[in-house]
Order: structure tokens, then C-alpha cells, then sequence
């Protein structure tokens, strides 16, 4: 085992040889750093969102359209996806075989679509009682952050769709392993937005 | 009926968008020069059409340069880019120059709705598409070699990159030539800019061509960072790193934190004004007062990325001119992580009139002045540098002695800026103006232009003309004090920026001082293109092809110019500071590598140019509500980049015979050539090998 | 519309227009003719000398240094290797960040004294105008006097004057440079200034932020009066002028450059308060 082999124990791809140990590490690198550049997209939105609560403009306010049940069971959902991808990189790192991996990645996709179907039925009920973000300022932020999120959501579903293709097409190669590392750093962090969301979003709404 | 099929097809375009039908309609001259300034567009592109398919150049483009992955490439294609963006600016502040000097109590020769039109498009694209590809471009050539890489991290998206700045800047050109472009300054502010004052297409162009291209630099970022980081040659710790890496290392971070803000600013303001949100907008609790925070924590670090990488080039260039080792490294170092760290804590120094509180102007204007610190610090290094050194006035040195010499009197203003009282009085005005020139054009272009005439011999193998260096730069510094210094004059007075016309008497000298700078300006631009053009017809009196014409001192001057594809046939492994100076003291240098192995590169990939290309398009179609555009556009991005995930074949292999066969006929190159003197290094004398000292 | 290169030609008369040059200044805040304007001024001649000693050494250094450690130069001393030095680099970065420690206490004291919204200090209580922006002109309103004017401020000499501003369409900002320093207009909320004129005159001021097509011609005199002068005004314009009505007010508030000043009578007591709710209210 070489020393950078050791560094990075999570990092398995086998020894393929396709791609080095370096480059591996390079590309998860670059990742974190584009997640770094992501999470200051979250962090401004964030920001407009706290500087705009109070711009209701006598429209609906963060108390009369926030539910506390549906934004709770969007999290378990979200969380137990988490979860699952991480028994994903567990099975891709201990097992030979593609099969167990993909039933995690597929069980992962579809957490993620029931947590998009809650939301976006939770988006309908809002826009139904006449919480659209035309409506006001604190509206237009809230619609500005939280779709945002869920606007990931959906690009991390497809791109769940596309590993699965490729695991179909070319097998566990290095690639299609340090892709699938790559997609798990993203999951995980859209979990970790998703925590800010509940605490400021919905609980600091509600508890108002 | 078909009217609705039009719509749908053409979105809100109709024929009054195009410039030649509105200058027939209403012959002023304000609308000739737009339908002029229209068909230099329209006859420079068919021009440059007609002149591939004459010499038969379409394929080579294509498959040599455009789809190209390597670093070099890319780095020469944003530099061209930021040169036509430059043009385009340049003449557009002439323009302006002359219609002020004409307009005092006179309307003058410009409308007042096409001056607003010209003062937004030189200011978005001397920053986006002038600036950023200019030092993008000097980075992604140098900083690789330097570091002895044989590329960057993510080479595709490199490509990529540079294709969603070409497509945001073709963006900037389509506007000249259907419908019209924002007239909301460079910063676009709210609620000017938003549907309820602004409902063309305008601000929609700003939008998404400034989206674009902080997306593309976002990724440049990343992606300069992780190579600095990740993808140094044995040997070249951190602290060994030339000091332009080092400012590359620090323009990438505040990239990559300082370019988020300004995508959120824009894509709210396209919320705002697409699907009718009420960000920033007068009513229903929109706040503008978000859009100017938000713009400006981008805004402020977005002139240190300017800044750094030519205080990084200046670092070079006073270095190897001076024959000397960089005097205060460690403090130089330190000045621009420090530089990088405080240039996100003085946005708010931006918009000291916006009717805060004393205490918090007053933190941040102490802040402003804090900047100032290691700012003088990196000057006086390169003072000390020089100091007990053997000065050569090349024409990089001149542009780097023209610098300090100017930057300070910018900083002089600058600091009286960052006083809240005394920033009341000038905000807004041509006092602004003239600070942010100061600052940029001695900070920003003199560095690039030295950064060009530097490393150009490295690029291409043959040095540029140095009579007409000296030309253009005398223009260019001339030209600079000219226009410039009567709009602190004219700012003290009162006299607003962005205004077409002016009513008073008093201001006409020193209006027509400044119209006479902003010709001799234009002369040096046109100076260099001649240099250009003269530099080629003689390139072979001025080879340099041994690859060290000034006695450099890092790694990038160790190998041939032009450097092969794979810059280093063995990756070196360094020692110190200046490798390759030292190196040459010692003997080390050009020695041939014990033994030769093949060598992995990426293979050309179309992604890049359809990503950039569709992009635009995508862009377009929003601009002009034409949506199956947008939205077959969105889903071509989509696809593109999902198709490109399963091309397994991405590397090509240069065998080690190639590779050795070009190393062997650059190093009897190298022994052929006569080792000169620095004396006579601007002289035809000068093959690129460097006399050493015994 | 005129021909650009027949503007060009004057350059051939530059030298003399040259020594008439200097008259350009009278118009800004060296020609101050306030309180505020002069602390402003001083302000900008303390740091200004203060910066004459940052930038004088390098502006003598470069130059010098340069020169003399020339190639060609050979009696100059050459030493490649020497590139640290412990005092010199005490040298260049204390006494600079002395200068912006003691820059910022003087910055400090200065910002809190020079506060737009720091009302002046006086015997007589601050005359009240509330300025509204529109395009493209100034709306001025004083809710004591009830009468209002547009692209006219007149002001008696020696009395604080405290406004109050707000916008009628998009971000303004209000400078008078012989007077006082800018602040912004933005609709939907109040922001004020404090300015004072200490001799009579007339001073321009301008919008200094860009609002589209009429912005050059956004300009207003304030026409600093002697008491006695300033009562006769507000009397007459109070008997004279035409009542603010709603008739009157409706072609303020559409995009329009007017040629000369207007004056009203009567106007409204909370229009001022009207034009700041509305814009928070439903769309329109």
C-alpha cells in the first residue's frame, strides 16, 4: 500500500490502475472545493431570506403556511437517503459485485423522488392558499432558497440515474467509482442544507 | 393568428431591434454609430469567415485550437478574446470622452439613451471580458508551467470555462446587433434595471451575459486552485512557489467565494424580472438594498482578483529586470493573503451614501484603509528589489515602473475614499471614475500588457518589436495622466459620472483634456496592434527558440519556445525559489533526461465549444422570451454533458520516442545558440540562451 | 445635431482655455459655503497632507532607485542575493500601519461628526424640507410653510436645514457639493441630510445616480437666502403659486424634464408619508 492509499482509506477503486491514487484524490478534491462555492450560494440565499422575513407586505406569513408535519417527514425522508447512500459507498467499498450498489443507489433515488413529491405538494398547498412568490418580498425569498434546494435535489436524482446507466454499462470501473464518491459528497451536503432549511426556514417560522 | 406563431417563434424581437432599421427610420448621428458600430460586428465576422475558408483553416481551428484541451491553448484563446473585448471597449470610451468634450450646454453627438447603452457595455466588458480573460488567460498559460505541470486539474473544464466566457462575450456583441444593451451601468443596479423601469431587453442581455460569465469563472477558479494545490512538481513546497502562483493561488480563492454572490445577484434579478418576484423591486417589500450587498461582496473582491495576478506578473517582471532574487518573498506572501482575506471586509465602502450608521461607514472605511498596508508593503518590496540590482528598462520594467509611480497616486485617492465624510461628496462623481481607472488600468492592464511582452517570446518563440513597446507604452501612460487626472478635477466639482451632457462653462477644459487622453489612449491600442503586426513580419530576426530570452528564473523558462504539448518531457523537481536561475549558475540546466517515458495527455473534446456555443444560444432566447430556444438550449447542456460522462476514451498517449526525438532537437537548439549578455538582449543577438556570469 | 469633428477642432485653443481652468473648482466643495462643506474640506487637506508623506517616497524612490541601480550603471554596488532585510522590513510596515492607526481614529471622530444624519448644532431649531425624488426632477416639500417646489431649494442662510428624502421611482441621490456631502433617495424608505449655508448664493445641485434618459438634466439651484429674503419667498410662493392638487401633482411623477422651476402652494400635510407608503403597498 502506498502512503497516499493509506491518507485516503475511503477512497477505494480498486487497483484498476485507470486512474491513480493522485488523481483520484485530485477530483474529490475539486469537488469539495465546487461544494465550498455551492454552500456560499446557499449562505447569501440564506441571508436574503433572514433580511426579507419580515417584507410580508401584509401577504401570508412564515406561521400560517408552514406545516410542521409534512417539513418533517421531507427530512426523514432526506436523512434516511443519506443514510442509504451511505450504505452505497459502504457496499461499493467492501463488495466485488455491482448488485448491492445499485439496490442502494435505486433505493437512494427513490427517498429522493418521495422527498421532491412531498415538497412540491407542499409548494401547491402554499401557492393554493395564495403563497406565491409574486405575492411579497419574504415570498420571493423563501421560493428563492428552498426550490433552489429542491432544484438539487432533482439534479442529484438524475445524476443518481446516470451512475446507475453507467454501472449498467461499463461495471465498477474507477470512473464510474470516483463519480459515485463524488455524488455522495454532493447527497450528504444537500442533506446538510436541507438541516439549515428545517431549523431556519421552517422551525424558526413556526416558532414565531 | 400570426401574430401568436411570430411570437412564439421570434419571442418580443421585431424589426426595430435591428440597428440599421432604426438609424433608416431616424437618421440621427447617434443611431448611425449604432448601426456602424452593428455592422463592424456583422463585416468582422463575415471578414473572419471568408478568411478561413479561403486559406482552408476551418478544420485546423476546429481541431487544433477550439477544441483543444490544452492549457497553453486556452490561455492564448482567452487572451485573443480579452484583446477584441478591448478593442471594442477602448473605442467605446473614446466615444464617450468626445461626447461629453462636445456636449456642454449642447446635446451633442450621442443620444442620451445610447451614451447610457455605451457607458454600460465598456464597463461590463472591461471587467468580464476584458479583465477576467486577460488574467485568466496569463494564469492558465504561466501558472502551470511555472509549477511544473503538464496541465491543469480539469483540463475539459478549463474548456469549458473559457467557452462560457466566449459565448457570454459573443453575447456582449450580439447586443450590438439585435436590440439593445442595458443602460444600467456595470453593476445593474435595482430598481433602475428592474421590468417595472427597464422592461426591454437590456438588462436581460446584462443578465445572462454576466451570468455566464461568473460561471465561468467560478469553475476557472476551481480549478486554478486545485492545480496550485494539488498538482505541484517534486520539490516545490508552498513557500518555493514564484510569487506569481502565489497571486494566482489568491485570485482563485476570492474566485471561487466572490463570484457565488455576484450569480445569486443576477439570477434574483432575473426572478425579479422573468417570473415577477419581489426581490428587489419597489413594491410588495422588495429591498434593493439586498442586490447592492450582494453585488458588492462580489464587487470589492472582484478588483483584488483584477489586482493580485498582475501584482504577481510585476513580481516577475521587477525580479528578472533587476538580475536579482525577489527582496521580502515572505512579506510578499503575506501581503497578499492579506490582501485576499480583507478584500471581504469592505464592501459596504461602495455605498457609504446608502444611509447607515456612522459606526458601521466608519469600521468599514478603516477597513478600506487597512488594505492599504500590505498594499504599500508589496511596493516597497519591489523598491528593495531593485535596489542593488542591474535595472534593464525592457518594456515589461516600464510598465511595471509606470505602475508603482501611478498606483500610488490611485491609493492616494483611495484612502481619501475610504473616508466616509469625504466619499459623501465624490460618490458618484468623475472623482470615482478617475479613482477606478487609477487603480485598474496601472493595476490590472499595464500588468497584463507587461505580462504579454514577458512571456510572449515564451508563447511563440520570437520576441515583440520593442521600438513599437515603447510607443504604445508611452501612450498608454501619457494617455492614462491625460484623461484621467482632469476627471479628479471635474469630480471635486460636482460633475456626475454617466452623464451625457454637461451644463457648465467651467468644465469644458477639462473635458477637453481628457477627450485629448482618451485619443492618445486610443493610439495605444492601436500601437499595439501595429507592434503585433510588425513583431510577426520579423519573427525570424527574433527567435528565441532556446527559450530563456531574459535570464528568467523559474521553471517556465527552461524549456523551449514554444513549449511542446507536454511542457516538461521529464516533470522537473525543484530546489528552491528560482530553479531555473540557479540551475543555470550551476550547471544543472539543459540537461538531457536520463531517460524518456511516455507521456498521457487529454485528448481534444467538442464539450467545451457545444456547452459555450449552446449556452449562449440558451441565453439569447431568454433575453428575447423566445422559450423553445431556452429550453431546447437548457436540455442540449444537459445532455452534453451526460453524453460526455460516458466517453471512456479521454487520454491520448505521447509515445517516448516523440518525446525524446523533440527534447534532443531543442537541446542542440540550445548548444547552437550563442549565449548573450543582458546588454544586448532586445537586440536580434538574443537566440533565448542566456550569457551566465562566471 | 452636430458634426463631432467640427467639436473637435476647439482642441487647437486648448492652452488658453487652460488658464481659465482653475475657475471649475468654485463650483465644488473647495468653494464651500457651509458649515458641513468646510469640516469636509478641512477634512480633505489633514489627509491629504497625511497621504503627501505615503506617496511622496515611493513617487522619489522608484525613480530613483531605478535609475541609479541601472544596468549600464556599473559603479553601482550588485548584490543578487540580498533579499531580506529585518530593519527595512520594520521600515515598511510599521510606520504605515502607525499612519492608518492614527488615520483611523481621525476617520473615526470624523464620520460620527460628519454624519449626514447628525442634526447641526444651532440656536434655532432645523427648517424641515422633505426632499422626493422623481424622474427626472426633485420634488421639495416644506411641511411647515405647506408649500412645495421642484428643481428649486431655497433656504435661508445661517439656520440648519434637516431633509428628509425619499423616492418616487428608482434610486437617487441628492449632492449639493458646496454645501454638503450626498445621501442616497430610495422609495419606500427615508434617508436624511444635514446642510447648512453660511453666506448667500446660489449652488448647484445635482442627482448623481443614473435613472435613465433625462439624468443630465436633473439639476436643481439651491438659492441660499438671508432670513428676511426667505420669509418674503415662502410668502409669496404660499399666496402666488398654484395649489398642489392631485391635478398638479400627477405630471410630477411621470418621466419628464422640466425646463424651469415650479413652485406650489398648499401642499398636502402627509404627502410626503403618501409617496413613502405607497410604493409598500399592493401592486399598482
Amino acid at each position: 500500500m502506498t502512503s497516499s492509499e493509506l491518507r485516503h482509506t475511503g477512497l477505494n477503486l480498486g487497483g484498476t490502475g485507470e486512474i491513480s491514487h493522485e488523481q483520484a484524490e485530485t477530483g474529490l478534491f475539486g469537488f469539495w472545493v465546487f461544494l465550498m462555492s455551492d454552500a456560499v450560494i446557499f449562505a447569501l440565499l440564506f441571508a436574503t431570506y433572514g433580511v426579507m422575513l419580515s417584507a410580508t407586505a401584509g401577504g401570508p406569513t412564515p406561521t400560517a403556511e408552514y406545516k410542521i408535519g409534512p417539513a418533517f417527514i421531507e427530512t426523514l425522508l432526506l436523512l434516511t437517503s443519506s443514510l442509504t447512500f451511505g450504505m452505497a459507498s459502504i457496499t461499493m467499498k467492501h463488495d466485488a459485485r455491482p448488485r448491492g450498489l445499485f439496490g442502494w443507489l435505486f433505493v437512494t433515488l427513490l427517498l429522493g423522488l418521495a422527498f421532491l413529491g412531498f415538497e412540491l405538494h407542499d409548494f401547491a398547498t402554499m401557492v393554493g392558499d395564495g403563497a406565491w412568490p409574486m405575492r411579497s418580498g419574504y415570498l420571493s425569498a423563501f421560493f428563492a432558497l428552498v426550490p433552489l434546494h429542491g432544484l438539487h435535489v432533482l439534479f442529484g436524482s438524475l445524476w443518481i440515474v446516470v451512475m446507475m446507466v453507467q454501472l449498467a454499462v461499463f461495471g465498477p470501473d474507477a470512473r464510474v467509482k470516483l463519480n459515485i464518491l463524488r455524488l455522495g459528497l454532493f447527497w450528504h451536503f444537500l442533506d446538510i442544507v436541507w438541516i439549515a432549511i428545517f431549523t431556519i426556514v421552517y422551525l424558526q417560522g413556526l416558532i414565531r | 393568428m400570426t401574430d401568436g406563431i411570430w411570437s412564439a417563434i421570434l419571442g418580443r424581437f421585431t424589426w426595430t431591434a435591428l440597428p440599421f432599421v432604426r438609424a433608416w427610420e431616424t437618421p440621427t448621428i447617434s443611431e448611425i454609430i449604432g448601426a456602424g458600430a452593428a455592422s463592424v460586428v456583422i463585416l468582422g465576422a463575415i471578414l473572419l469567415a471568408t478568411l478561413l475558408t479561403v486559406y482552408r483553416a476551418w478544420r485546423p481551428l476546429w481541431s487544433e485550437w477550439l477544441t483543444s484541451l490544452d492549457h497553453k491553448k486556452i490561455g492564448i484563446m482567452y487572451v485573443v478574446l480579452a484583446f477584441v473585448m478591448l478593442a471594442r471597449a477602448v473605442i467605446e470610451a473614446v466615444l464617450m470622452r468626445m461626447q461629453q468634450a462636445s456636449a456642454i450646454d449642447t446635446p451633442g453627438f450621442i443620444a442620451p439613451d445610447h451614451f447610457a447603452q455605451l457607458f454600460s457595455t465598456h464597463g461590463s466588458i472591461m471587467i468580464f471580458f476584458m479583465a477576467m480573460p486577460f488574467l485568466t488567460g496569463i494564469i492558465n498559460y504561466v501558472m502551470p508551467l511555472q509549477i511544473g505541470s503538464r496541465d491543469v486539474a480539469f483540463p475539459l473544464l478549463n474548456s469549458i470555462s473559457l467557452w462560457l466566457t466566449g459565448g457570454a462575450a459573443g453575447l456582449m456583441m450580439v447586443s450590438l446587433v439585435i436590440g439593445r444593451f442595458s443602460t444600467g451601468g456595470w453593476s445593474g443596479y435595482p430598481p433602475y434595471t428592474e421590468l417595472a423601469f427597464s422592461p426591454d431587453v437590456g438588462p436581460d442581455y446584462w443578465i445572462w451575459a454576466v451570468t455566464l460569465g461568473s460561471i465561468g469563472s467560478t469553475l476557472t477558479g476551481l480549478n486554478f486552485a486545485v492545480t496550485i494545490y494539488k498538482m505541484r512538481c517534486p520539490g516545490m513546497t508552498l513557500m518555493r512557489m514564484p510569487l506569481f502562483v502565489w497571486t494566482s493561488l489568491c485570485t482563485s480563492i476570492l474566485m471561487i467565494f466572490a463570484m457565488p454572490p455576484l450569480t445569486v445577484a443576477t439570477a434574483l434579478l432575473a426572478l425579479d424580472r422573468y417570473l415577477g418576484f419581489h426581490l428587489f423591486t419597489n413594491d410588495l417589500g422588495g429591498n434593493m438594498m439586498n442586490y447592492a450587498n450582494l453585488f458588492w461582496l462580489f464587487g470589492h473582491p472582484e478588483v483584488y482578483i483584477l489586482i493580485l495576478p498582475a501584482f504577481g506578473v510585476y513580481s516577475e517582471v521587477v525580479s528578472t529586470f533587476s538580475s536579482k532574487e525577489l527582496y521580502g518573498y515572505t512579506s510578499l506572501v503575506l501581503a497578499t493573503m492579506a490582501i485576499a482575506v480583507l478584500s471581504f471586509t469592505v464592501w459596504v465602502h461602495h455605498f457609504f451614501t446608502m444611509g447607515q450608521n456612522a459606526d458601521l461607514n466608519a469600521v468599514f472605511g478603516i477597513a478600506t484603509m487597512t488594505i492599504g498596508v500590505p498594499t504599500g508593503v508589496k511596493i516597497y518590496d519591489w523598491i528593495w528589489t531593485m535596489f542593488r540590482g542591474e535595472v534593464r528598462f525592457t518594456v515589461p520594467m516600464l510598465y511595471s515602473l509606470a505602475f508603482m509611480m501611478t498606483f500610488v497616486l490611485g491609493g492616494f485617492t483611495g484612502i481619501l475614499l475610504a473616508f466616509p465624510p469625504l466619499d459623501y461628496l465624490v460618490h458618484n462623481t468623475l472623482f470615482l471614475v478617475a479613482h477606478f481607472h487609477n487603480m485598474l488600468i496601472p493595476g490590472l492592464l499595464y500588468g497584463m500588457l507587461a505580462a504579454t511582452h514577458y512571456w510572449f517570446p515564451k508563447a511563440f518563440g520570437f520576441r515583440l518589436n520593442e521600438k513599437w513597446g515603447r510607443i504604445s507604452f508611452s501612450c498608454w501612460v501619457v494617455g492614462f495622466y491625460l484623461a484621467f487626472m482632469p476627471l479628479y478635477v471635474l469630480g471635486a466639482a460636482g460633475a456626475a459620472r454617466r452623464t451625457q451632457a454637461f451644463f457648465e462653462p467651467a468644465f469644458r477644459p477639462w473635458l477637453y483634456v481628457a477627450g485629448i487622453g482618451a485619443l492618445i489612449l486610443l493610439a495605444a491600442l492601436a500601437t499595439l496592434f501595429v507592434q503585433l503586426w510588425v513583431s510577426i513580419r520579423e519573427r525570424d530576426a527574433n527567435r528565441v527558440a532556446a527559450g530563456d530570452p531574459w535570464d528568467g528564473r523559474g521553471l517556465e523558462w527552461s524549456i523551449a519556445a514554444p513549449p511542446p504539448e507536454y511542457n516538461f518531457a521529464v516533470v522537473p523537481s525543484v530546489a528552491g525559489r528560482d530553479p531555473f536561475f540557479d540551475g543555470k549558475r550551476s550547471g544543472a540546466a539543459y540537461a538531457a533526461p536520463a531517460r524518456y517515458g511516455d507521456i498521457e495527455l487529454p485528448r481534444n473534446s467538442a464539450t467545451g465549444p457545444v456547452i459555450g456555443i449552446v449556452g449562449a444560444a440558451t441565453a439569447f432566447g431568454l433575453v428575447w422570451h423566445i422559450w423553445w430556444l431556452a429550453a431546447l438550449g437548457t436540455l442540449a447542456v444537459i445532455v452534453a454533458v451526460i453524453a460526455r460522462s460516458f466517453v471512456r476514451d479521454v487520454h491520448r498517449i505521447v509515445p517516448a520516442a516523440q518525446v525524446e526525438r523533440e527534447t534532443e532537437r531543442w537541446l542542440r537548439t540550445v548548444s547552437a545558440a550563442r549565449a548573450i549578455p543582458r546588454e544586448i538582449e532586445t537586440t536580434p543577438a538574443n537566440q533565448g540562451l542566456a550569457q551566465v556570469p562566471a | 445635431m452636430t458634426c463631432p469633428a467640427r467639436r473637435i477642432v476647439p482642441f487647437a485653443l486648448l492652452p488658453p482655455a487652460l488658464l481659465g481652468g482653475c475657475s471649475v473648482l468654485k463650483l465644488g466643495v473647495v468653494n464651500h459655503a457651509g458649515p458641513v462643506a468646510a469640516s469636509q474640506w478641512h477634512l480633505y487637506l489633514i489627509v491629504g497632507a497625511v497621504l503627501v508623506f505615503v506617496a511622496g517616497p515611493v513617487l522619489l524612490l522608484v525613480p530613483i532607485i531605478a535609475w541609479h541601480y541601472r544596468l549600464s550603471n556599473k559603479r553601482s554596488a550588485f548584490r543578487p542575493k540580498w533579499d531580506f532585510s529585518w530593519p527595512l522590513e520594520g521600515l515598511i510596515w510599521i510606520p504605515p500601519a502607525g499612519i492608518v492607526i492614527g488615520l483611523g481614529f481621525v476617520l473615526w471622530h470624523y464620520t460620527h461628526k460628519l454624519d449626514p444624519y447628525r442634526r447641526l448644532p444651532s440656536s434655532q431649531p432645523a427648517l424641515e424640507v422633505q426632499a422626493v425624488a422623481l424622474d427626472w426632477k426633485w420634488l421639495f416639500i416644506y411641511p411647515d410653510a405647506h408649500i412645495a417646489t421642484v428643481n428649486r431649494l431655497a433656504i435661508p442662510i445661517g439656520r440648519p436645514i434637516h431633509i428628509s428624502l425619499t423616492s418616487g421611482t428608482v434610486m437617487q441621490s441628492l449632492l449639493v457639493p458646496q454645501l454638503a456631502g450626498q445621501i442616497y433617495a430610495m422609495a419606500g424608505m427615508t434617508t436624511q441630510l444635514n446642510l447648512e449655508a453660511s453666506r448667500r448664493g446660489v449652488y448647484r445641485g445635482e442627482n448623481t445616480q443614473f435613472n435613465g434618459q433625462g439624468f443630465q438634466n436633473e439639476q436643481f439651484d439651491v438659492v441660499a437666502l438671508s432670513p428676511a429674503d426667505y420669509d418674503r419667498w415662502i410668502a409669496v410662493v404660499r399666496t402666488q403659486a398654484p395649489p398642489l392638487d392631485a391635478a398638479a401633482e400627477a405630471p410630477l411623477f411621470r418621466k419628464s424634464v422640466l425646463s424651469r422651476p415650479a413652485y406650489y402652494s398648499a401642499a398636502p400635510a402627509r404627502l410626503f408619508k403618501t409617496i413613502l407608503t405607497r410604493s409598500q403597498g399592493p401592486a399598482r
